[in-house]
Protein backbone atom coordinates (compact mmCIF):
# COMPACT_ATOMS: atom_id res chain seq x y z
CA UNK A 1 0.00 0.00 0.00
CA UNK A 2 1.47 3.57 -0.98
CA UNK A 3 1.58 6.60 1.15
CA UNK A 4 -1.50 8.00 -0.49
CA UNK A 5 -4.00 4.86 -0.10
CA UNK A 6 -2.72 5.08 3.70
CA UNK A 7 -3.52 8.61 4.39
CA UNK A 8 -6.45 8.38 2.82
CA UNK A 9 -7.50 5.18 5.09
CA UNK A 10 -6.44 6.99 7.89
CA UNK A 11 -7.91 9.85 7.07
CA UNK A 12 -11.77 8.17 6.25
CA UNK A 13 -11.06 6.50 9.30
CA UNK A 14 -11.09 9.74 11.51
CA UNK A 15 -13.90 11.15 9.66
CA UNK A 16 -16.23 8.14 10.50
CA UNK A 17 -15.12 7.87 14.10
CA UNK A 18 -17.73 10.60 15.10
CA UNK A 19 -20.18 9.67 12.41
CA UNK A 20 -20.48 6.38 13.58
CA UNK A 21 -20.98 7.90 17.29
CA UNK A 22 -23.92 10.35 15.77
CA UNK A 23 -25.23 7.82 14.04
CA UNK A 24 -26.08 5.26 17.10
CA UNK A 25 -26.72 7.75 19.39
CA UNK A 26 -29.73 9.03 17.09
CA UNK A 27 -30.92 5.44 16.41
CA UNK A 28 -30.95 4.83 20.14
CA UNK A 29 -32.75 8.06 20.57
CA UNK A 30 -35.52 7.93 17.88
CA UNK A 31 -36.15 4.12 18.47
CA UNK A 32 -37.44 5.25 22.22
CA UNK A 33 -41.49 4.58 21.56
CA UNK A 34 -41.40 3.01 18.13
CA UNK A 35 -39.90 3.34 15.11
CA UNK A 36 -41.81 3.98 12.18
CA UNK A 37 -40.90 5.08 7.95
CA UNK A 38 -42.83 7.79 8.92
CA UNK A 39 -40.89 8.77 11.78
CA UNK A 40 -37.65 8.68 10.41
CA UNK A 41 -38.69 10.20 7.27
CA UNK A 42 -40.00 13.32 8.42
CA UNK A 43 -36.85 13.87 10.29
CA UNK A 44 -34.82 13.20 7.53
CA UNK A 45 -36.87 14.81 4.67
CA UNK A 46 -35.83 18.25 2.99
CA UNK A 47 -32.85 18.59 5.40
CA UNK A 48 -29.08 20.12 4.67
CA UNK A 49 -27.73 18.65 7.76
CA UNK A 50 -29.13 14.82 7.26
CA UNK A 51 -28.11 15.00 3.62
CA UNK A 52 -23.93 15.98 4.88
CA UNK A 53 -24.27 14.20 7.74
CA UNK A 54 -25.17 10.17 6.04
CA UNK A 55 -23.28 11.73 2.45
CA UNK A 56 -20.38 12.40 4.13
CA UNK A 57 -20.73 9.25 5.90
CA UNK A 58 -21.19 7.58 2.53
CA UNK A 59 -17.69 8.74 0.36
CA UNK A 60 -15.70 8.04 3.64
CA UNK A 61 -16.82 4.11 4.33
CA UNK A 62 -16.72 3.94 0.23
CA UNK A 63 -12.94 4.92 0.11
CA UNK A 64 -12.09 2.96 3.86
CA UNK A 65 -13.59 -0.25 2.90
CA UNK A 66 -12.31 -0.21 -1.00
CA UNK A 67 -8.53 0.30 0.38
CA UNK A 68 -9.22 -2.68 2.76
CA UNK A 69 -10.88 -4.74 0.82
CA UNK A 70 -7.50 -4.03 -1.60
CA UNK A 71 -4.95 -4.86 0.66
CA UNK A 72 -7.22 -8.47 1.49
CA UNK A 73 -7.14 -9.02 -2.15
CA UNK A 74 -3.55 -8.28 -2.79
CA UNK A 75 -2.10 -10.27 0.39
CA UNK A 76 -5.10 -13.10 0.56
CA UNK A 77 -5.68 -13.57 -3.16
CA UNK A 78 -2.24 -12.29 -5.24
CA UNK A 79 -4.22 -9.48 -7.42
CA UNK A 80 -1.66 -7.29 -8.40
CA UNK A 81 -1.38 -4.30 -11.06
CA UNK A 82 -4.76 -3.47 -13.30
CA UNK A 83 -7.18 -5.93 -11.58
CA UNK A 84 -6.40 -4.96 -8.34
CA UNK A 85 -7.09 -1.17 -9.03
CA UNK A 86 -10.55 -2.17 -11.22
CA UNK A 87 -11.57 -4.32 -7.89
CA UNK A 88 -10.71 -1.59 -5.48
CA UNK A 89 -12.37 0.84 -7.87
CA UNK A 90 -15.54 -1.16 -8.74
CA UNK A 91 -15.81 -1.44 -4.61
CA UNK A 92 -15.72 2.12 -3.83
CA UNK A 93 -18.44 3.03 -6.88
CA UNK A 94 -20.18 0.27 -6.40
CA UNK A 95 -20.51 1.64 -2.10
CA UNK A 96 -20.76 4.63 -3.36
CA UNK A 97 -23.54 4.27 -5.83
CA UNK A 98 -25.57 2.35 -3.36
CA UNK A 99 -24.76 4.62 -0.06
CA UNK A 100 -25.67 8.06 -2.00
CA UNK A 101 -29.17 6.81 -3.24
CA UNK A 102 -30.12 5.60 0.04
CA UNK A 103 -29.13 9.11 1.42
CA UNK A 104 -31.05 10.81 -1.43
CA UNK A 105 -34.01 8.82 -1.42
CA UNK A 106 -34.00 10.01 2.31
CA UNK A 107 -33.68 13.67 1.64
CA UNK A 108 -34.20 15.31 -1.06
CA UNK A 109 -35.93 12.29 -3.49
CA UNK B 1 24.37 -41.65 27.44
CA UNK B 2 23.15 -43.12 24.32
CA UNK B 3 19.76 -40.93 23.75
CA UNK B 4 18.81 -40.32 20.19
CA UNK B 5 17.39 -36.93 18.96
CA UNK B 6 14.86 -37.48 16.45
CA UNK B 7 15.80 -34.58 13.33
CA UNK B 8 13.29 -34.52 10.65
CA UNK B 9 15.43 -32.06 7.91
CA UNK B 10 13.71 -30.44 4.97
CA UNK B 11 16.02 -31.21 2.18
CA UNK B 12 16.26 -30.76 -1.46
CA UNK B 13 16.28 -27.24 -3.77
CA UNK B 14 13.11 -25.23 -5.50
CA UNK B 15 10.13 -27.31 -6.61
CA UNK B 16 11.60 -30.70 -5.20
CA UNK B 17 11.80 -30.97 -1.73
CA UNK B 18 11.41 -33.36 0.92
CA UNK B 19 11.58 -34.64 4.57
CA UNK B 20 14.34 -37.03 5.51
CA UNK B 21 14.89 -38.04 9.33
CA UNK B 22 18.45 -38.56 11.33
CA UNK B 23 18.85 -40.15 14.83
CA UNK B 24 21.52 -37.88 15.85
CA UNK B 25 22.75 -38.49 19.59
CA UNK B 26 21.36 -36.29 21.95
CA UNK B 27 23.61 -34.44 24.39
CA UNK B 28 23.46 -32.22 27.40
CA UNK B 29 24.04 -29.03 25.83
CA UNK B 30 23.15 -28.84 22.32
CA UNK B 31 22.62 -26.48 19.78
CA UNK B 32 20.11 -26.91 16.62
CA UNK B 33 23.07 -26.23 14.69
CA UNK B 34 25.44 -28.58 16.51
CA UNK B 35 22.73 -31.31 15.51
CA UNK B 36 22.97 -29.78 12.18
CA UNK B 37 26.71 -29.73 11.98
CA UNK B 38 26.64 -33.28 13.24
CA UNK B 39 23.74 -34.95 10.66
CA UNK B 40 26.43 -33.24 7.71
CA UNK B 41 30.12 -34.43 9.66
CA UNK B 42 28.74 -38.39 10.80
CA UNK B 43 25.23 -38.93 8.44
CA UNK B 44 25.04 -37.31 5.24
CA UNK B 45 27.87 -35.06 3.61
CA UNK B 46 25.82 -33.70 1.51
CA UNK B 47 23.66 -31.37 3.20
CA UNK B 48 23.76 -27.72 2.79
CA UNK B 49 23.77 -25.39 5.34
CA UNK B 50 25.04 -22.14 6.46
CA UNK B 51 26.77 -20.62 9.40
CA UNK B 52 30.12 -18.63 10.24
CA UNK B 53 30.81 -17.21 13.96
CA UNK B 54 28.62 -20.12 15.41
CA UNK B 55 28.23 -17.10 18.30
CA UNK B 56 25.09 -15.28 17.22
CA UNK B 57 26.95 -12.12 15.29
CA UNK B 58 27.34 -13.01 11.99
CA UNK B 59 23.47 -13.30 10.67
CA UNK B 60 23.92 -16.64 8.59
CA UNK B 61 22.67 -20.01 10.81
CA UNK B 62 19.45 -19.16 10.39
CA UNK B 63 16.51 -21.71 9.76
CA UNK B 64 13.00 -22.56 10.79
CA UNK B 65 12.60 -24.90 13.50
CA UNK B 66 9.88 -26.53 14.39
CA UNK B 67 7.99 -23.89 12.66
CA UNK B 68 9.26 -21.05 13.92
CA UNK B 69 12.25 -18.83 12.53
CA UNK B 70 15.65 -18.96 14.60
CA UNK B 71 19.30 -18.47 14.74
CA UNK B 72 20.39 -21.65 15.07
CA UNK B 73 23.68 -21.50 16.60
CA UNK B 74 22.13 -20.01 19.53
CA UNK B 75 18.84 -22.03 20.28
CA UNK B 76 19.44 -25.06 22.55
CA UNK B 77 17.79 -28.23 21.45
CA UNK B 78 15.34 -28.02 24.67
CA UNK B 79 14.65 -24.76 24.43
CA UNK B 80 12.61 -25.82 21.18
CA UNK B 81 10.93 -28.86 22.26
CA UNK B 82 9.98 -30.93 25.11
CA UNK B 83 10.29 -34.16 23.10
CA UNK B 84 13.55 -35.51 21.89
CA UNK B 85 12.33 -34.47 18.05
CA UNK B 86 12.95 -31.25 15.86
CA UNK B 87 11.72 -30.32 12.23
CA UNK B 88 14.46 -28.19 10.73
CA UNK B 89 13.83 -26.87 7.48
CA UNK B 90 15.08 -23.43 5.81
CA UNK B 91 14.13 -19.85 6.41
CA UNK B 92 10.20 -18.99 5.49
CA UNK B 93 9.54 -16.32 2.96
CA UNK B 94 12.73 -16.57 0.65
CA UNK B 95 13.52 -19.05 -2.49
CA UNK B 96 15.15 -22.03 -1.93
CA UNK B 97 18.68 -22.74 -3.17
CA UNK B 98 19.40 -26.43 -1.47
CA UNK B 99 18.61 -28.10 1.63
CA UNK B 100 18.65 -25.37 4.66
CA UNK B 101 19.75 -22.88 1.89
CA UNK B 102 17.59 -19.82 1.62
CA UNK B 103 18.43 -17.19 -1.16
CA UNK B 104 19.12 -14.13 0.38
CA UNK B 105 19.22 -12.29 -2.62
CA UNK B 106 15.87 -10.86 -2.62
CA UNK B 107 16.26 -9.65 1.33
CA UNK B 108 19.38 -7.68 0.79
CA UNK B 109 17.96 -6.27 -2.81
CA UNK B 110 14.91 -4.90 -0.38
CA UNK B 111 17.59 -2.98 1.46
CA UNK B 112 19.09 -1.30 -1.24
CA UNK B 113 15.11 -0.93 -2.55
CA UNK B 114 14.72 0.81 0.77
CA UNK B 115 17.22 3.03 0.33
CA UNK B 116 18.64 1.67 3.76
CA UNK B 117 22.12 2.46 2.68
CA UNK B 118 24.79 5.30 4.03
CA UNK B 119 24.18 8.43 1.88
CA UNK B 120 27.04 10.31 2.99
CA UNK B 121 26.97 14.04 3.85
CA UNK B 122 29.98 15.22 3.73
CA UNK B 123 33.79 14.49 2.14
CA UNK B 124 37.09 12.84 3.13
CA UNK B 125 38.22 16.00 3.22
CA UNK B 126 36.07 17.60 5.68
CA UNK B 127 35.69 16.92 9.39
CA UNK B 128 33.59 13.68 10.60
CA UNK B 129 30.33 15.36 11.87
CA UNK B 130 30.15 15.56 15.79
CA UNK B 131 27.76 12.54 17.17
CA UNK B 132 26.01 13.46 20.38
CA UNK B 133 25.05 9.84 21.98
CA UNK B 134 22.56 11.53 24.67
CA UNK B 135 20.40 13.22 21.17
CA UNK B 136 17.25 11.76 21.17
CA UNK B 137 17.81 10.98 17.36
CA UNK B 138 20.54 9.23 18.47
CA UNK B 139 19.13 6.78 21.13
CA UNK B 140 16.80 6.08 18.54
CA UNK B 141 18.78 5.14 15.52
CA UNK B 142 20.64 3.26 18.67
CA UNK B 143 18.01 1.08 18.91
CA UNK B 144 18.14 -0.95 15.88
CA UNK B 145 21.70 -0.87 15.01
CA UNK B 146 22.40 -4.30 16.27
CA UNK B 147 20.97 -6.19 13.24
CA UNK B 148 23.05 -8.97 12.32
CA UNK B 149 21.18 -9.47 9.16
CA UNK B 150 19.79 -12.40 9.77
CA UNK B 151 16.22 -12.73 8.27
CA UNK B 152 14.35 -13.98 10.40
CA UNK B 153 12.12 -10.97 10.95
CA UNK B 154 11.75 -11.48 7.62
CA UNK B 155 10.57 -15.12 7.88
CA UNK B 156 8.49 -14.59 10.31
CA UNK B 157 6.31 -11.45 8.54
CA UNK B 158 3.30 -12.70 7.52
CA UNK B 159 3.00 -9.29 5.22
CA UNK B 160 5.78 -10.24 3.31
CA UNK B 161 3.98 -13.96 3.06
CA UNK B 162 1.42 -12.32 1.63
CA UNK B 163 2.85 -9.62 -0.12
CA UNK B 164 6.15 -10.02 -2.61
CA UNK B 165 6.63 -6.55 -2.92
CA UNK B 166 6.93 -5.57 0.79
CA UNK B 167 10.10 -4.33 1.72
CA UNK B 168 10.14 -6.44 5.00
CA UNK B 169 10.97 -5.33 9.15
CA UNK B 170 14.52 -5.57 8.41
CA UNK B 171 15.60 -2.87 5.59
CA UNK B 172 12.79 -0.81 6.96
CA UNK B 173 14.20 -0.82 10.33
CA UNK B 174 17.95 0.13 8.62
CA UNK B 175 16.31 3.11 6.82
CA UNK B 176 14.65 3.95 9.65
CA UNK B 177 17.84 4.53 12.24
CA UNK B 178 19.62 6.21 8.83
CA UNK B 179 16.66 8.53 9.24
CA UNK B 180 17.97 9.13 12.69
CA UNK B 181 21.42 9.10 11.96
CA UNK B 182 22.77 12.97 11.68
CA UNK B 183 25.74 11.47 9.35
CA UNK B 184 23.11 10.23 6.47
CA UNK B 185 22.49 12.85 4.16
CA UNK B 186 19.26 11.91 2.04
CA UNK B 187 16.62 11.87 4.86
CA UNK B 188 14.03 12.42 1.87
CA UNK B 189 15.27 10.24 -0.46
CA UNK B 190 14.96 7.33 2.30
CA UNK B 191 11.19 8.69 3.03
CA UNK B 192 10.60 8.41 -0.78
CA UNK B 193 11.96 5.50 -0.71
CA UNK B 194 9.87 3.69 2.07
CA UNK B 195 6.57 5.08 1.22
CA UNK B 196 5.94 3.37 -2.40
CA UNK B 197 3.75 0.16 -2.89
CA UNK B 198 5.86 -2.28 -0.68
CA UNK B 199 7.15 0.75 1.96
CA UNK B 200 6.11 0.66 5.26
CA UNK B 201 3.02 1.35 4.88
CA UNK B 202 2.36 -2.14 4.03
CA UNK B 203 2.98 -3.01 7.88
CA UNK B 204 0.11 -4.66 9.81
CA UNK B 205 1.83 -3.85 12.81
CA UNK B 206 1.31 -7.60 14.23
CA UNK B 207 4.71 -7.44 15.78
CA UNK B 208 5.97 -10.96 14.79
CA UNK B 209 8.92 -9.34 13.89
CA UNK B 210 9.84 -8.17 16.92
CA UNK B 211 8.43 -11.45 18.75
CA UNK B 212 11.55 -13.42 16.80
CA UNK B 213 14.18 -10.86 16.24
CA UNK B 214 17.47 -12.85 18.29
CA UNK B 215 18.79 -9.74 19.04
CA UNK B 216 15.67 -8.50 20.54
CA UNK B 217 15.24 -5.63 18.17
CA UNK B 218 12.19 -4.06 17.99
CA UNK B 219 11.23 -3.08 13.78
CA UNK B 220 8.00 -3.08 14.75
CA UNK B 221 8.82 0.42 16.50
CA UNK B 222 11.12 1.26 13.65
CA UNK B 223 8.70 1.13 11.14
CA UNK B 224 6.02 3.05 13.34
CA UNK B 225 8.28 5.59 13.30
CA UNK B 226 8.78 5.88 9.41
CA UNK B 227 4.89 5.85 8.97
CA UNK B 228 4.92 8.95 11.52
CA UNK B 229 7.72 10.71 9.98
CA UNK B 230 5.83 9.87 6.30
CA UNK B 231 3.15 11.67 7.63
CA UNK B 232 4.56 14.39 9.48
CA UNK B 233 6.67 15.46 6.37
CA UNK B 234 3.37 15.25 4.35
CA UNK B 235 1.54 18.08 6.43
CA UNK B 236 4.56 19.92 6.98
CA UNK B 237 5.94 19.72 3.15
CA UNK B 238 9.35 18.64 1.91
CA UNK B 239 11.97 20.75 2.95
S1 LIG C 1 4.95 -5.58 12.49
FE1 LIG C 1 5.03 -5.17 10.28
S2 LIG C 1 7.08 -5.81 9.65
FE2 LIG C 1 6.73 -6.69 11.69
S3 LIG C 1 5.96 -8.76 11.27
FE3 LIG C 1 4.17 -7.41 11.43
S4 LIG C 1 3.71 -6.69 9.34
FE4 LIG C 1 5.78 -7.58 9.35
S1 LIG D 1 16.03 -7.09 12.90
FE1 LIG D 1 16.56 -8.84 14.20
S2 LIG D 1 15.58 -10.59 13.19
FE2 LIG D 1 15.63 -8.93 11.69
S3 LIG D 1 17.48 -9.28 10.49
FE3 LIG D 1 18.00 -7.83 12.14
S4 LIG D 1 18.74 -9.12 13.83
FE4 LIG D 1 17.70 -10.48 12.39
S1 LIG E 1 26.50 -18.75 12.97
FE1 LIG E 1 26.74 -16.59 13.09
S2 LIG E 1 24.83 -15.96 13.96
FE2 LIG E 1 24.68 -18.12 14.02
Amino acid sequence: MDFHLYMAQRLSALVMAPLVLGHIAVMIYAVQGGLTAAEILSRTQGSLLWFLFYGLFVVAVSLHAAIGLRTVAQEWLGLRGVALSALALVTGLGLFALGAQAVWAVTFA
Amino acid sequence: MGDKLKVTVRRGGPGAQHDQTYAVPAEDNQTVLDVVSWIQQYADPTLSYRFACRVGMCGSCAMTVNGVPRWTCRTHVRKVSERPEIHIAPLRNLPVIKDLVADMDPFFDKWIGAEALHHPSRSREEAIAPIDPQDAARQEADLGIECINCAVCYAACDTVAGNPDYLGPAALQRAWTLLNDAKDGAHDTILDAVSGTGGCHACHSMGSCTQHCPNELDPMRAIAGLKRDTVRRAFRGRR
